[in-house]
């Protein structure tokens, strides 16, 4: 039986250093509701676990003058709930986050787990995706930045470098007129795995959409962002011609499975269904209604 | 096999234990710490009957390393009487037969607990998505609901 | 009848005698325990759904260090399968021992194939994986309709039907009348065809033990379990200890719900204690729970409802096919013998198939094989009540059983409150409530046989005065509060003065399962039989010591008083003062009652169910629920609307999500609970209940069984709601929100066949 080692540094150098020693039998360990699971499953069976809690750039969470946001790769849920201003710019991130699990899970869940966790039901990643969120990731190599939509590579796997640990997300500022919203479809009303998530970020100016992102999860082997929907709703009041193109577009770029959780053709009609709730609600938002 | 020395603070009181890197906190509970009262449904952070607090803060024991308990501050179901006296949501439960068989118990009193403390007047449906995490499967959850809210109607009213 | 009257303690809502244990974590259930010495055991089991066990070699598991002992079927007692039934209560233990532990097969994935027991957990695992298992796969079948297929694969080789080797192990009937008769005097008929999918019945405990076996063969087991003496008994059979041997201790346990009426982990760790001469504890992991325990059957049922313009049936057929698992004995007895048991049906056949297929044996759930035939029938009765215009609550009162009716199934009713039930959901708020938009409402009702059997008490008076009942039956969901309240009001004191223990089995007397909604109904009959013993010796005690007939004196308000000015003036001797006076006065105080209890006749219910229907995602919620039942009389109105409200919550997870989903290779894909849906808190609205007390007149309280009732209308109720939102029938579970976007989505069909 292979023994475990247990490592908390102080420090995101050590971190990096200890865990690309390690090679592939390194885990990082934010809040751990996916690792210890798939640990006690015996799916997994790491050698060496980092504990990225100590770092203080990995549990921050900074609002920086220009108004955007640098959260901390291990930050939970719960912790990013409690900050004064982050769900006033970022509502439908915040909700995606808080979306994961239980409210036990959400005190220790962190949108960088979930990210790194490579599950294309990830609640927070389309929140993420179409927030336009920066990462900024670290390895022996030194320091990137990436796009998230460009982290997963596939169910369970990221294009981080070997060695890389994730550092932070950072959200742009927003302009006036702005918000955003994320909508799931479970079949109960809790503690299910995303059959679709999808997130959507609108500008609205006179009620014109200036500027718009769409993420859409567990439809694909990776959460997508749909050009194509954003597209639709850039330039339109919201109307239903508009919604229904951005709807079609979501359903078009579907690239589902059958499984225990969804059939092709449900989560292909659902994610149409979900864009035109989840623009609806952004818009709201971004509209100060 | 190495153990690891942990130190930590359990239900205010410290304490030393030792244990497996691998062991979660659920495990180092119910193994060398002898409390029992948190309970393993599951072992994925799906049931809630292991519900403690980690700093203040609800969390699943069975999704927690033990050796991550180092310097912080656990409190469980042992710790949430005072002596002989109960917390009026034990008080609440009893009164109001809000458990039957009682495996979930621990867990949704702890979880209950949490919620109070961060809302003292939560609405039906506040407590029913705080609590979406803690299965009960002998109630329909109507009693334990309804104990919630009386309970958090009377300390108000204290 | 003995009926207490002006009750001071029955019907109230006491603190339940094992409540301050619950609610602080003191509870001790099965895996709470240790024992010095303790070792731990893990069992190896079966990837394959249907393989032929060429050989085993456990030589390299032996040699790990840390082992302690290996077990495979050689170390289980055989039941030859050609020496015919050995019954244990409605257990076949020629099937018992092969679902312990595989001998020439293994019959499902999960199927225990060895088990080891080492000095942690973690060798005990890695010991699982260095067994060797040589095996043949064969071909296998899960599906009730590929398991009876001419050319399925076959199970049991030596099980034969119509002549041939089949999967179908069994088959009953229960008749009355002529149906072909029946049918042609019927205006209208509706035929359907229903499937459900296999269920669990999702305790939150898996299930656990620790034995310890001394070196003499004396064992002594803790367990959760929902009998004891079924532990006992069956370890007995597996093991070949002796009974005498055997003392198993109840654990409080953490939920049954019929899934702990048979063991899985009892016989082997007796025996790797036996073998490894230290204690070993087992915990099942919640995959092993859903891999390997219970569920309850999956089914095909056709039902077809006959009746005249007037709104009366006068036939009506079900062909109820369940799964049975491994094994065979699925409750075909409670899907054919209860759905149409709620009416009065003057030609009736109703025929029950038992499959067997390579899925986990069933074990019994809340009223077994009940709610499957009922979700057929009660959805057939709204279809004729819609057909002929009628309400359909009106429709059920026309045809409803009532004293004097005889079900098909036997009995002759006494007086019922069935009629009572549905009139209750008539006349309720909730059933006069206005829907909104996609909004529905159904209704349905349902009937359990409930059960009496064997039962023992002994009450004891302590020395100072206060009271100990044991009984024998493991208390799931508050009988002993239901137990305090009887034996207080009887002897007439503070129901806190009583003390409620639930017995080991070499302490108390034999006692059935906790099942068949029978705890209450037995318990209390012997434990009101044994302190009516205790009243009779202190009224001799007082008559004694005032010098008077022990008629002349009687017990009230926990003392004894002269019945009468005439018999004497003496001031009241209080309980307290006859337990001090007992050592002078022929010793200890106390009385025990064994019995075979008779005549817990069945209990109906009636729901109403309201859902709004999300059109686009296809997703039913429950938004308000009404369960009226006839529970001959609340003891603990509490615990009583507890057991409506739980089996509520079970039928709508039955309803809308709950499932066994399979994997193309016959393995479950969803062991957990992440993708086993149960309801959580926040799925549920408040689940109202009105109790209709019609006692039962064969009960010294009027106790009628309460536990099983309140699943069996639930699945039916829901899914006649949905189709009052939506106007399209659902004729399969789950109603979950693919398979309504499906329906939604699909032409009109089903309402032209």
């Amino acid at each position: 039986m292979m023994e475990l080692r247990y490592l908390a540094p102080d420090t995101l150098d050590e971190a990096v250093g200890a865990f690309a020693k390690a090679g592939s039998a390194a885990r990082i360990l934010a809040g751990g509701t996916d690792l210890l699971v798939q640990m006690r499953s015996g799916m997994l069976k790491p050698g060496v676990i980092v504990d990225i809690k100590k770092i203080p750039e990995m549990t921050g969470i900074e609002q920086a003058a220009d108004g955007g946001f640098r959260i901390g790769a291990a930050v939970s849920g719960m912790a990013l709930a409690e900050h004064k201003s982050f769900g006033k710019v970022w509502p439908g991130v915040l909700e995606a986050i808080n979306l994961i699990g239980s409210k036990q899970v959400q005190g220790r869940a962190s949108a960088g787990g979930n990210l790194c966790n490579g599950s294309p039901a990830g609640d927070s990643v389309p929140a993420m995706v179409a927030a336009g969120a920066i990462v900024t990731v670290q390895g022996p190599g030194g320091r990137r930045e990436m796009r998230v939509e460009d982290v997963p590579a596939g169910p369970g796997r990221t294009n981080f470098k070997p060695g890389e640990i994730l550092v932070s997300f950072t959200l742009p500022p927003r302009p006036p007129g702005s918000s955003d919203a994320y909508l799931r479809m479970i079949p109960r009303t809790e503690m299910d795995i995303a059959v679709v998530g999808i997130g959507v970020s609108v500008t609205i100016k006179d009620g014109t959409v200036t500027a718009a992102r769409v993420g859409l999860g567990a439809v694909a082997p990776t959460v997508l962002l749909v050009e194509d929907a954003a597209k639709a709703l850039i330039g339109s009041k919201l109307d239903d011609a508009a919604l229904a193109k951005a709807a079609a577009a979501c359903s078009a770029a579907c690239r589902p499975i059958d499984d225990k959780r969804g059939t092709i053709a449900y989560r292909t009609k659902v994610a149409g269904v979900l864009l035109k709730r989840t623009a609806a609600i952004a818009a709201q938002r971004a509209q100060g209604k | 096999m190495a153990k690891v020395h942990v130190t930590t603070s359990i239900n205010g009181e410290p304490m030393e234990f030792l244990c497996e890197p691998s062991d979660t906190m659920l495990d180092a509970l119910r193994g060398p710490l002898a409390l029992t009262g948190s309970k393993e449904g599951c072992a994925s952070g799906d049931c809630g009957a292991c519900s403690i607090t980690l700093d203040d803060r609800l969390i699943c024991s069975c999704l927690m390393l033990a050796v991550e308990a180092q310097d912080h501050e656990i409190r469980t179901i042992e710790g949430m009487a005072q002596g002989d006296k109960l917390h009026p949501l034990q008080q609440k439960f009893l009164e109001m037969a809000a458990l039957q068989c009682g495996i979930c118990t621990s867990g949704m009193l702890v979880a209950s607990d949490a919620l109070l403390k961060k809302n003292p007047e939560p609405s039906e449906e506040e407590v029913r998505f705080w609590l979406a995490g803690n299965l009960c499967r002998c109630t329909g959850y109507d009693k334990i609901v309804r104990a919630v809210m009386e309970t958090a109607a009377e300390m108000r009213a204290q | 009848m003995n009926l207490v009257t002006n009750n001071k303690w029955i019907g109230q809502r006491t603190i339940r005698p094992d409540g301050m244990d619950k609610v602080t974590g003191r509870a001790q259930f099965a895996a709470d325990t240790t024992m010095p010495g303790m070792i731990w055991g893990k069992v190896l089991r079966s990837p394959h759904p249907h393989a032929r066990i060429r050989s085993i070699d456990t030589s390299k598991a032996e040699k790990l260090p840390g082992v302690k002992a290996v077990v495979t079927s050689k170390d289980i007692v055989d039941f030859p399968i050609d020496k015919g039934a050995v019954m244990l209560g409605i257990q076949d233990m020629r099937w018992m021992c092969r679902n312990v532990m595989a001998r020439d097969k293994a019959l499902f994935p999960g199927h225990p194939i060895a088990a080891v027991a080492a000095t942690t957990e973690a060798i005990a695992a890695e010991a699982c994986k260095l067994i060797e298992v040589d095996y043949e796969v064969l071909p296998w079948s899960i599906e009730i309709d590929d398991a009876i297929l001419p050319d399925a694969p076959i199970l049991h080789e030596f099980n034969k039907f119509d002549g041939k080797p089949s999967n179908i192990a069994g088959r009953l009937e229960h008749k009355k009348g002529d149906i072909a008769d029946g049918f042609k005097k019927a205006d209208v008929i509706i035929e359907r065809t229903f499937t459900t999918r296999p269920v669990h019945q999702g305790y939150i405990e898996p299930h656990a033990c620790l034995i310890s076996v001394a070196p003499d063969g004396k064992t002594t087991i803790w367990s959760s379990s929902q009998g004891q003496f079924m532990v006992r008994a069956m370890t007995a059979y597996l093991t070949g200890i002796p009974q005498s041997d055997i003392r198993a201790i109840p654990a409080e346990i953490g939920g049954g719900f019929g899934g702990k009426t048979i063991v899985y982990l009892e016989p082997l760790a007796t025996l790797l204690a036996k073998k490894s001469g230290r204690p070993v504890k087992m915990v099942m992991t919640r995959e092993e729970v859903m891999r390997a325990t219970g569920p309850t059957s999956g089914s095909k049922s056709t039902v077809k409802i006959g009746a005249t313009r007037d709104g009366k049936i006068v036939a009506a057929h079900g062909t109820f096919y369940l799964q049975a698992g491994a094994f065979p004995g699925s409750p075909i007895r409670g899907a054919a013998g209860c759905s149409f048991t709620p009416y009065d049906i003057p030609n009736l056949l109703s025929e029950g198939y038992d499959v067997c297929s390579n899925r986990s044996k069933v074990a019994a759930y809340r009223a077994p094989g009940a709610p499957i035939g009922a979700y057929a029938v009660e959805c057939v009765m709204d279809e004729v009540a819609e057909a002929l215009k009628m309400d359909p609550l009106d429709f059920r009162l026309k045809n409803a059983a009532k004293e004097g009716t005889k079900a098909a199934h036997g009995p002759v009713f006494p007086r019922i409150g069935y009629i009572e039930t549905v009139e209750a959901a008539k006349n309720s708020d909730h059933y006069k409530a206005p829907l909104g938009k996609l909004q529905g409402r159904g209704v349905a009702s349902g009937f359990w046989f409930n059960a009496g059997g064997e039962s023992s008490a002994q009450v004891n008076i302590t020395e100072d005065g206060n009271v100990v009942v044991t009984t024998g039956h493991p208390d799931i969901g508050g009988s002993r509060a239901g137990i305090a309240n009887i034996c207080a009001e009887l002897l007439g004191i503070d129901y806190r003065r009583v003390s409620v223990i639930i017995g080991d089995t070499q302490t108390i007397g034999f006692s059935n399962l906790t099942g068949g909604s029978r705890v209450l109904f037995a318990s209390s009959i012997v434990v009101t039989q044994s302190t009516e013993k205790i009243i009779q010796t202190l009224r001799e005690r007082a008559a004694k010591i005032w010098e008077i007939d022990p008629e002349a004196v009687k017990w009230e308000n926990g003392a004894a008083h002269p019945v009468s000015p005439n018999a004497g003036q003496f001031e009241p001797l209080t309980l307290e003062e006859l337990a001090e006076k007992a050592p002078a006065m022929g010793g200890p105080i106390g009385a025990g009652v064994q019995l075979n209890t008779t005549g817990a006749d069945g209990g109906f219910g009636t729901h109403v169910c309201d859902v709004e229907v999300d059109v686009d995602l296809g997703i039913a919620r429950v938004i308000r629920y009404t369960a009226v039942q006839d529970v001959g009389r609340a003891i603990h109105p509490g615990y009583v609307e507890g057991q409506l409200q739980g089996g509520v919550a079970q039928g709508i997870g039955w309803a809308l999500n709950e499932e066994y989903i399979y994997t193309k290779e016959g393995k479950v894909d969803n062991p957990g609970f992440l993708d086993y849906r149960m309801p959580v808190c926040s799925d549920l609205p408040m689940l109202d209940c009105i109790m209709v007390e019609v006692p039962n007149p064969k009960h010294p309280q009027g106790v009628k069984g309460v536990g099983e009732v309140p699943l069996v209308p639930v699945m039916a109720a829901v899914a006649n709601a949905i189709y009052n939102a939506l106007g399209k029938r659902f004729y399969a579970l789950p109603m979950s929100p693919p398979k309504v976007l499906e329906v939604l989505e699909a032409p009109t069909q089903q309402a032209a066949e």
